[in-house]
């Protein structure tokens, strides 16, 4: 199991550019806390490009309803946007990509 | 119905520069205004662009040596950023050294070919860093400097400079803003990391007096509305360090008083092995190309 | 639902070349086999930081510096892409990170040789990312989503460090004779691990075939080995460099390049941890991911210290919540 005292928790990134319209969600990060969340977006999501409007929402505060989508672990309207981590355990290496 | 053609995507011509910034083919003074305002000395003016720019190509390289090693995935993709943003304003700084005392030497001919004693850079820029704590106290102090420089720097007769400055206040107030962020967060962290902060704090006090000591140089370009005397930034800089000290839980440690020698380069052996690293390619093929 | 209607639905979605998103039912082999190819994947970026980062310090010139940093850049965020996209299968970053430092994950073999001069960083430009942009395009219309749109971020990015890798080469190939002789020599040196980056032949593959039906692999090993021979024999002539393989010829009737035999002995014993610098390049992962624990625990508490008091009930929750969790 993870060591959670130095781990960092998922934030999901929405961006906005100069010539866009609304935000569109293009991943994710990890960050220690909201403040640093949206320094890493930068950095990562838009290499520092000026005029970009970024959101950062923590993954655990997102509720997500997909009903074509049927997994039955998820609730079918609002549950989390996906697995969080505490479910699956790592698979060991294959012998070649 | 998932269209989305993936080999047009990447054949897709884009505009988008910001994968390599300031690596773009074109002359990175062109369209700006090169004569040398009038009062002026040549040799002063491309002596203060050697500074600004030497301090900026040592700092970055402190950086770049980070690549690699830093402490989270993000934290790599941050510390590129402000790397990549400093070897900037060097290349922009130490063409127009070149441009302006007459002898036409490349930003790379600054960067490669001079040895140690004619480097004009700050002691601090030279210290080597492989703690965090360390790395973001210098980098703290760094960048609250020569953005109070920069900012004032935004109003030189000379247009160059000028434009170096403006766009040189954005970027140093965000490496400011990161530095200051992560000595907040290490100060008032653990215990363990409050004293590495503190530790690296301590180490960078005695570089800090040179910061604020004007050179003969920054006296006259200052008087010629060109340069800017960095003894007059020294207020607000101790009150930025002030607030992010005391939010940091940090104690102000005793900076080093001004007034001494100042960007006395030379064979130390830190600049020396710094060099060696900078400069053994190039200088193992005299006049290639890259 | 059943579990048969819900891998109906899940093949039909395959079958219709869909994406599956990550809170569709699937397969516990789909989901294993993404997890690891994706992780893998992100672990190779990652890696391929070390042979480049390298010459950042030293490149020769400030552009170059500038266009390599940037480069490396990429890469840290091309496997930050590729983490959160194996993220949403149901792990977690820091144990990915654990499972590569420890061994049981592994990454592109590629990564294990020596970068040993600065043309070194045109030839990787060149032919290692050449190779993963053959290998990479693909994998765009990967049935899982998220690492489809990954890879889509990846491609273009990956296009422009080909084409920088190249033009050093060009430059270099055009300077002086130390400059030609470099780039001759990294060549040699790069291109049959390069065309080891496809995998085994398909007559050694067992995995193929499965991945091939899930809509993970789009071609096989041998396809697209092929694919990037014929792409590079005209570029390596436009560079005047000389590819180590005598073997190496068009041929007419199949419309291909002939090429040699590939040394799969020594592919073997690369992946198994005996290549050149293996032991370096976990060694330097594994030295950053230790020697930053402190930062990133002083981050940690400085967030829960200043957190708001409500968020911090939920941290605690969630903390309970984790160590209690089920195991697989």
């Amino acid at each position: 199991m993870s060591d959670t005292s130095e781990d960092w928790p998922l934030y999901e990134v929405f961006l906005r550019g100069k010539r866009g319209l609304n935000h569109v969600h293009v991943g994710s990060l990890h960050a220690a806390d909201a403040h640093m969340a949206l320094h890493h977006a930068r950095d990562v999501y838009t290499r520092r490009n000026e005029g970009v409007s970024i959101w950062v929402v923590a993954s655990k505060d997102i509720t997500a309803s997909s009903p074509d989508e049927k997994d039955p672990f998820f609730a079918p309207s609002g549950d989390k946007v996906y697995r969080h981590p505490t479910f699956y355990a790592i698979p060991d290496n294959v012998p070649h990509m | 119905m998932d269209t989305y053609d993936a080999y047009q995507a990447i054949t897709d011509v884009t505009e988008d520069q910001r994968w390599a910034f300031g690596a773009g083919f074109d002359d990175p003074l062109s369209g700006i205004d090169t004569t040398i305002p009038d009062g002026v000395s040549a040799d002063d003016l491309a002596a203060y662009c050697e500074m600004l720019g030497d301090d900026a190509l040592l700092m970055s390289h402190r950086l770049q040596q980070w690549v690699g090693h830093a402490p989270e995935l993000e934290e790599e993709a941050a510390l590129a950023n402000i790397a990549l943003d400093l070897l900037g304003q060097a290349r922009f700084l130490l063409a127009r050294a070149g441009t302006v005392d007459g002898s036409g030497r490349t930003e790379d001919d600054y960067a490669f070919l001079r040895g140690p004693a004619q480097f004009r850079h700050v002691r601090l820029v030279e210290i080597v860093d492989n703690d965090f704590g360390l790395a973001m106290a210098r980098l703290l102090v760094f960048s609250t400097w020569r953005l109070a420089v920069l900012d004032r720097l935004r109003v030189s007769r000379d247009p160059v400079l000028a434009a170096i400055a403006d766009k040189g206040v954005k970027e140093m107030t965000y490496h400011r803003d990161y530095a200051a962020q992560w000595v907040i967060r290490l100060g008032d962290g653990t215990e363990f990391s409050h004293q590495r902060v503190q530790a690296g704090l301590d180490h960078v006090a005695p570089f800090v007096g040179e910061l604020f000591t004007d050179s003969d140089v920054e006296t006259r370009l200052a008087a010629a509305g060109v340069g800017v005397r960095p003894s007059e930034t020294h207020a607000e800089f101790d009150a930025a360090l002030d607030a992010v000290l005391s939010a940091a839980t940090l104690g102000c440690p005793a900076w080093s008083a001004s007034g001494g020698a100042t960007r006395t380069a030379g064979h130390r052996d830190t600049l020396t092995r710094l060099l060696a690293e900078l400069q053994s390619v190039a200088r193992a093929h005299p006049g290639a190309t890259w | 639902m059943t579990t048969v209607e819900l891998q109906e639905h899940f093949d039909r979605t395959i079958a219709h070349d869909r994406r599956i998103e990550p809170r569709d039912w699937m397969p516990d082999g789909y989901r294993k086999t993404m997890i690891r190819q994706i992780s893998q994947h992100a672990h190779s970026e990652i890696i391929g930081m070390q042979p480049e980062g390298y010459w950042i310090t030293r490149a020769p010139s400030l552009r170059r510096k500038a266009i390599l940093l940037a480069k490396v850049q990429d890469e840290a965020g091309h496997g930050m892409y590729l983490y959160c996209a194996a993220e949403t299968l149901g792990v977690d970053r820091a144990d990915l990170t654990r499972r590569l430092i420890s061994g049981d994950q592994k990454y592109s073999s590629i990564f294990n040789y020596p970068s040993l001069t600065f043309a070194d960083v045109g030839v990787i430009g060149w032919l290692v990312d050449g190779a993963a942009i053959c290998n990479q395009v693909p994998l765009c219309r990967s049935s899982f989503g998220p690492y489809a749109r990954a890879m889509i971020r990846i491609c273009k990015e990956e296009s422009f460090h080909q084409r920088q890798g190249y033009e050093l080469l060009m430059t270099m190939m055009r300077g002086t004779r130390a400059q030609r002789a470099m780039v001759q020599d990294a060549s040699n040196r790069w291109w049959w691990p390069s065309l080891m980056m496809f995998g085994p032949p398909d007559n050694d593959s067992p995995n193929t075939e499965q991945s091939m039906a899930w809509g993970i692999k789009r071609h096989t090993n041998d396809e697209l080995r092929q694919r990037f021979v014929d792409m590079t024999v005209p570029q390596a002539e436009a560079l005047g460099v000389t590819l180590p393989d005598p073997d190496l010829r068009w041929n007419e009737e199949r419309g291909h390049h002939d090429f040699g035999q590939v040394d799969w002995a020594e592919f073997k014993r690369v992946i198994r941890g005996d290549g050149p610098c293996n032991a370096e390049r976990i060694g330097n992962r594994r030295a950053a991911h230790e020697s930053g624990a402190w930062v990133r625990a002083a981050a940690a508490a400085h967030a829960t210290k200043h957190a708001s008091p409500a968020t911090s009930d939920d941290q605690a929750a969630m903390q309970q919540n984790a160590q209690g969790g089920p195991d697989e």
